[in-house]
């Protein structure tokens, strides 16, 4: 994994939403543990974009959140820039190294108007994670930063002085960019961080991301939920289903041919502006309860391929082999059971569009 | 005031099943009046889907709100008409819209769980709503909904009806909530963002029932969405609302694929796909303006990458563009 900014080994973290002990013993009921994430690896490379998507309830936000270190993790190793933040290894690690490490990543969350302080003008907003993390920085210095910052995400130096309510959403997120950007960050970890615009806006905020990244040689994690948004601005894309990565490959290929049941089913309920009139199977079933998941592969129910083995036996994300990148977590690929995914009429349909 | 030349050809040679004509929504506040649905005119026929997109704030479930009859005080309908199958029901007292509300226009909203009463079962819920429209009796409402929920494609039906709405997935309540719309076997649905708050492959699969419902039923669909890739499945015809009008209406593949008005290119090309491989989105600068700073002229002239003096000075009607009707200057 040489070059690999941020390594996750096997990390999972769960919570214990059990009833109070009193009920636990009056109604003879056991602990519940919830499995939020359940052993994901993965490895963002330097200046990629690593997309992660999965319906609500996967896991995706919880990987967000222990990464930047607002949860820990129950398990397993998170190591960021050579510094092990977490897991084996973490006590181990110097504290001013590992705060030295956190410096370099920077979370955008997803709604423009629960992140930001309404009681804070923007400048301050902005300055606040250099006051936190270089507090010697000279008054002077740190204006300078917050206008370069503003100007940087096509806000105006004198947007500094009002207030969060004073600028719509696509402006707000605006905003949260420069606020992540201000202490010179080289990981951006981004939950969602168009889900609540319109399409336009959506549209303007994907666009500089895209520029920093260029200009600045920044590193994304990309939560989304839209498979569209995702498939736009990853380089590779990993989908989670109940807390596991089971696909995990290169954005091209993924959306091309893809390989897990689930990432075609997935694919296949994506509503598209080239499937005008189109009718299409949609798959039954929903995603089950994460406190009662089912056992083997989780997604067995659900899945048109599943055997006895897939109901006995979780399987392990592994590499894709012949001609692919990537990894997947199926049975079926890995005995070679499955059949080609049928894209003919989508790409024959975008062809002709 | 109906013959405005809005409809597409299909819809043309039968009689509209809905037409709105002029429709004006405003909110009197202490600043003075805002308008927040503008002259809107379009109609429906018997079986088809049209499809009411737009960014927030542009007006379109104000426009659905006001067919159904539920506009909050103080907001009101200050013009128009709204005509359902040859009566005119915009100016219904309040209980003659509440039996043509259920009864002839069925109504699915965003959040399945705040449209369900959580102290009663869905049959409970069905059986009421059957009963107050159809009167039939408490065992005839009782098999009817469950034949509804079991055409709704919820599982166990017989079983499920006595639960309540906690023990269903989002995805199993919007189909209760479609199943409630359906009830009383009404000849337009008004959906407002259906699928919103739903996971992709439930999204689908609700989508997949609304078609089939109005295949098999022949009933009348305003989807209203801002999500533009549910429309190009399931519409038949589009109306992209800006800023309180409707700025271009027309077959959904021509809105979609040969889009005229600048703001309608724009949307498009702002969507990201899942087919093609784009440097970069189409980008319109700037916000939808707020209602109470709406530009004069073509209120998208100050986004607009065409526009010129008489976009600033004079307002476009809906004329003929192309496939579709688009209310733009350039076209003009």
């Amino acid at each position: 994994m040489s070059g690999a900014l941020l390594t996750l080994a096997e990390v999972t973290r769960h919570f214990d939403v059990s009833p109070p002990w009193l009920n636990r013993v009056l109604e003879r009921k056991g602990r519940v543990i919830l499995k939020a994430v359940d052993g994901v690896n993965m490895a963002l490379r330097r200046g990629e974009t690593l997309g992660l998507v999965g319906e609500s309830g996967c896991g995706k936000s919880t990987v967000a959140r222990l990464i930047v270190g607002l949860y820990q993790p129950t398990r397993g190793t998170i190591v960021y820039d050579g510094v092990t933040l977490a897991g084996d290894g973490a006590a181990a690690t110097d504290g001013a190294l590992a705060r030295r490490a956190r410096r370099g990543m920077q979370m955008i969350f997803q709604d423009p108007y629960a992140s930001l302080n309404p009681r804070w003008r923007v400048a301050d907003i902005v300055a606040e994670p250099i006051r936190a993390q270089l507090p010697n920085t000279a008054q002077v210095e740190l204006e300078r930063r917050v206008v370069a910052m503003l100007e940087q995400v096509g806000l105006a130096a004198a947007d500094g002085v009002k207030y969060p309510h004073q600028f719509s959403g696509g402006q707000r997120q605006r905003i949260s960019i420069a606020r992540a950007l201000s202490t010179n960050p080289s990981f951006l970890v981004c939950d969602e961080p168009t889900s609540a615009l319109d399409v336009s806006v959506q549209a303007q905020v994907l666009n500089l991301m895209r520029d920093l990244q260029r200009q600045l040689g920044l590193t994304y994690l990309f939560i989304s939920h839209n498979l569209a948004v995702v498939h736009h601005i990853a380089d590779r894309v990993g989908v989670m289903y109940l807390g596991r990565i089971v696909e995990l490959a290169p954005t091209r290929q993924l959306f091309a041919n893809a390989q897990h049941p689930y990432t075609r089913m997935l694919l296949d309920a994506v509503p598209d502006l080239e499937m005008t009139g189109a009718s299409r199977t949609a798959v039954g079933g929903e995603v089950p309860n994460p406190l009662d998941p089912p056992p083997g592969c989780t997604f067995h129910p659900r899945c048109p391929h599943a055997n006895e083995r897939c109901r006995r036996e979780i399987p392990a994300l592994l590499p894709i082999g012949g001609e692919l990148e990537g990894e997947v977590a199926c049975h079926a690929v890995a005995e070679g059971r499955l059949p080609p995914r049928a894209v003919a009429l989508r790409v024959a349909r975008a062809g002709t569009a | 005031m109906l013959e405005s030349g809005l409809d597409a050809a299909p819809a043309a040679s039968v009689a509209p099943l809905l037409s709105v004509a002029g429709l004006r929504v405003e909110f009197p506040t202490r600043r003075g009046t805002l308008v927040a649905v503008h002259d809107v005119s379009f109609t429906i026929a018997p079986g088809e889907v049209l499809g009411v997109v737009g960014e927030s704030g542009a007006g379109k479930s104000l426009t659905g709100a006001a067919i159904i009859g539920l506009i909050d005080a103080p907001g009101r309908i200050a013009a128009g008409e709204i005509w359902l199958a040859g009566r005119r029901i915009d100016n219904l007292p309040y209980t003659a819209m509440r039996a043509v509300r259920g009864r002839e226009i069925g109504a699915v909203f965003q959040d399945p769980l705040t449209s369900l009463n959580s102290l009663y079962t869905v049959g409970r819920q069905l059986i009421e709503t059957i009963r107050t429209h159809l009167g039939t009796t408490q065992t005839a409402a009782r098999e009817r909904a469950i034949a509804l929920l079991d055409e709704v494609g919820i599982p166990a039906a017989a079983r499920r009806i006595d639960h309540y709405p906690h023990q269903f997935s989002g995805g199993m309540r919007q189909r209760v909530v479609i199943a409630l719309a359906l009830a009383a076997r009404p000849k337009l649905i008004v959906a407002d963002e259906p699928t919103t708050a739903l996971d992709v492959s439930i999204q689908a699969q609700i989508i997949e029932l609304l078609k089939s419902l109005c295949r098999d039923h022949g009933t009348a669909v305003m989807l209203v969405t801002h999500d533009m890739g549910v429309i190009a499945e399931t519409a038949d015809r589009v109306a992209v609302m800006y800023a309180g009008r409707i700025v271009e209406i027309g077959p959904v593949g021509a809105v979609i694929h040969q889009p005229k008005h600048p703001y309608t290119v724009g949307l498009m090309g702002s969507i990201p796909s899942i087919v093609d491989e784009r440097e970069r989105l189409m980008q319109i600068d700037g916000s939808m303006p707020r209602l109470t700073a709406v530009p004069s002229g073509c209120a998208f002239h100050p986004r607009c990458p065409h526009a010129f003096d008489r976009c600033v000075r004079e307002r476009p009607e809906l004329l003929p563009a192309g496939a579709t009707h688009a209310a733009c200057w350039l076209v003009a």
